[in-house]
């Protein structure tokens, strides 16, 4: 059970993450690796807030610091023109100094016996600490779930997802295609940076790695969760990033006590699932190929 | 009325590839004239509909609609008073987004604002009406992904994304070349509506030397980045299909095979 609400608690945290590339990835078509720094970039944020006494500042700084590092990315990618993957890793690279700037050039920084989101959260959930923990991280989640709902139906939120799905189209309209993606990469990065930021206060811990394969992870997340609720809308994407964190982090926790292979095997799992799921498609076409050709071959035509 | 005056633009300027696209183009397009537009391919035709939509700016010339001058218009900006069609028909939706999404955005350019919702009641009872005015049963299926949909279906969504807000001016760029006989008939004859019903004043691309005569009022022709014909009224009636085709060698034009093959 402890098993349970464990991966819970940390697959809503990640849950965040997920949405994050969910939109960065599925929607706007972009693999973010701006990801894995805005990640510790939350998480660093956060935590210095923390230490210093102020853990809500903590997460809403968390949140902005997000939106900037996405900013950035966007603002290299659509009026300097560099291509959006290496924009999101010179973003990536430059947080990592800031990163370790920002936690004193040290490497980690620990928050036990400061107050964190939860112990303030903790007694109006009757004073139970685990409670607390889960219930937090399932509101805010439940709550950014309906909150991406409705602006991806609101007209910005519409110029998004056609900027995403087809940008001549968007280009010959009268949406300005440097706002759509700006805004996206931001709202992206900005959630991930939550989930980094929720993270820090949860293990009262910051460590100036902890972003590494964060997209991966991400990635595995929507991918597991669309497996089972499909890509049909857009609530349901949403949806499945967060089943797809708690999935994800379900399955670690029970490698991690079956002891079937080690936990440091999950990040190269990780990176397999996301491989074979990506390449689905192009091996069920060799599949189908093979197969009609064999049932072809099986026929003596003669004209 | 739209002005292109003295339109000139050299891409790749200074390398081995210099190549002058328009050279000093005029044009003058009155309210409600349907021009249609030929020339060779490498012409200038499609370049020109960029420079009208602002994809680049030009090197010389000023691009007048009505009194304002529009050169320097950002393309976004351009777009609400100017529509536009592209040949490919999957350039003009977007696959993920339903057909209402579609419209919706479309119809609520510039109208609303950015965290207002496009889709309500009202909005989607004028997408059905419309839609039902197609005849392709494409209002009952408004809550399908457009990616459904075959291609003449998409270049009429198209049509109608472009038209539900009129626009000053509209660009077709050989907008039912990649459609089959029977799907192009279709858009067509809804442009042809559209344009009739709205007064629109409209610039059409076309390889097809049959509708360049017999489609709108004014028949223009390009040759390297310039127009060498300009014929309406009268003088047009009396133009054949031949007389076009002998222009075109007049202008020392290699014919295009996608000519020959729609004569």
């Amino acid at each position: 059970m402890t098993l349970f609400i464990g991966s819970l608690q940390l697959g809503l945290i990640y849950g965040f993450l997920a949405i994050g590339i969910y939109i960065s990835f599925r929607i706007m078509n972009i693999p973010d690796l701006t990801a894995e720094g805005s990640f510790t970039f939350g998480l660093v944020i956060s935590a210095v807030a923390t230490e210093a006494g102020h853990p809500l500042l903590g997460i809403v700084f968390a949140i902005l610091a997000g939106l900037v590092a996405g900013w950035v990315t966007g603002a290299l990618n659509v009026y300097l023109r560099i291509p959006a993957i290496l924009a999101g890793i010179l973003t990536m690279s430059g947080l990592y100094s800031v990163n370790l700037l920002a936690m004193g050039s040290k490497a980690n920084l620990t928050l036990i016996g400061k107050e964190t989101i939860f112990q303030l959260a903790a007694p109006i959930f009757g004073g139970s600490m685990n409670t607390a923990k889960t219930l937090v991280n399932l509101i805010l989640v439940a709550a950014f779930i309906v909150l991406f709902y409705l602006f991806f139906k609101t007209r910005i939120g519409l110029s998004i997802r056609a900027t995403g799905d087809n940008e001549h189209m968007v280009r010959a309209s009268s949406i300005n295609i440097n706002t759509t993606k700006l805004l996206a990469l931001a709202i992206s990065n900005g959630v991930i940076a939550l989930s980094g930021g929720i993270l820090a206060q949860y293990q009262q811990f910051a460590d100036i790695s902890s972003g590494v394969g964060m997209l991966v992870v991400g990635l595995a997340s929507v991918i597991i969760g669309e497996a089972f609720l499909g890509q049909k809308s857009i609530l349901r994407g949403l949806f499945a990033a967060v089943l797809g964190s708690i999935i994800y982090r379900l399955l670690i926790a029970l490698a991690y006590q079956t002891n079937i292979f080690p936990t440091a095997a999950f990040r190269l799992l990780s990176a397999v699932i996301v491989t074979i799921a990506l390449a689905i498609p192009t091996i069920k076409q060799l599949y189908d190929m093979q197969r009609a050709k064999k049932e072809n071959q099986s026929h003596a035509d003669t004209f | 009325m739209l002005t292109l005056s003295n339109l000139t633009k050299t891409f790749s300027k200074g390398t081995a590839h210099s190549h002058k696209a328009l050279d000093g183009l005029n044009l003058k397009v009155n309210d409600g004239d349907f021009i249609t537009v030929v020339g060779s391919n490498g012409a200038g035709k499609s370049t020109m509909f960029n420079a009208i939509c602002g994809d680049f700016f030009l090197d010389r010339g000023h691009i007048k609609l009505g009194d304002k001058d529009i050169t320097y218009l950002p393309g976004h900006k351009r777009s609400r008073v100017i529509g536009r069609l592209f040949q490919d028909p999957l350039r003009g939706t977007a696959a993920n987004m339903t057909i209402e999404e579609n419209l919706a955005l479309a119809y609520t350019s510039g109208r609303i604002g950015p965290f207002h919702f496009p889709l309500n009641k009202k909005n989607r009872d004028l997408f059905r009406e419309r839609l039902s005015s197609f005849g392709m049963g494409l209002e009952d299926r408004m809550t399908v992904k457009v990616g459904t949909l075959s291609g003449g279906q998409r270049q009429a969504l198209a049509l109608l994304m472009t038209t539900i807000v009129v626009p000053d001016v509209l660009l077709l760029d050989e907008h039912t070349a990649a459609l089959d006989p029977v799907s192009a008939e279709t858009v067509m004859r809804l442009t042809n509506d559209i344009v009739r019903e709205n007064k629109l004043t409209t610039l059409m691309i076309t390889h097809n030397l049959e509708s360049a005569l017999h489609v709108g009022n004014r028949t223009i022709m390009m040759d390297s980045g310039k127009i060498i014909l300009d014929i309406a009224g009268k003088e047009r009636e009396g133009m054949t299909q031949e007389d076009i085709m002998q222009h075109y060698k007049n202008a020392n034009i290699m014919l295009a095979d996608r000519m020959l093959l729609t004569r």
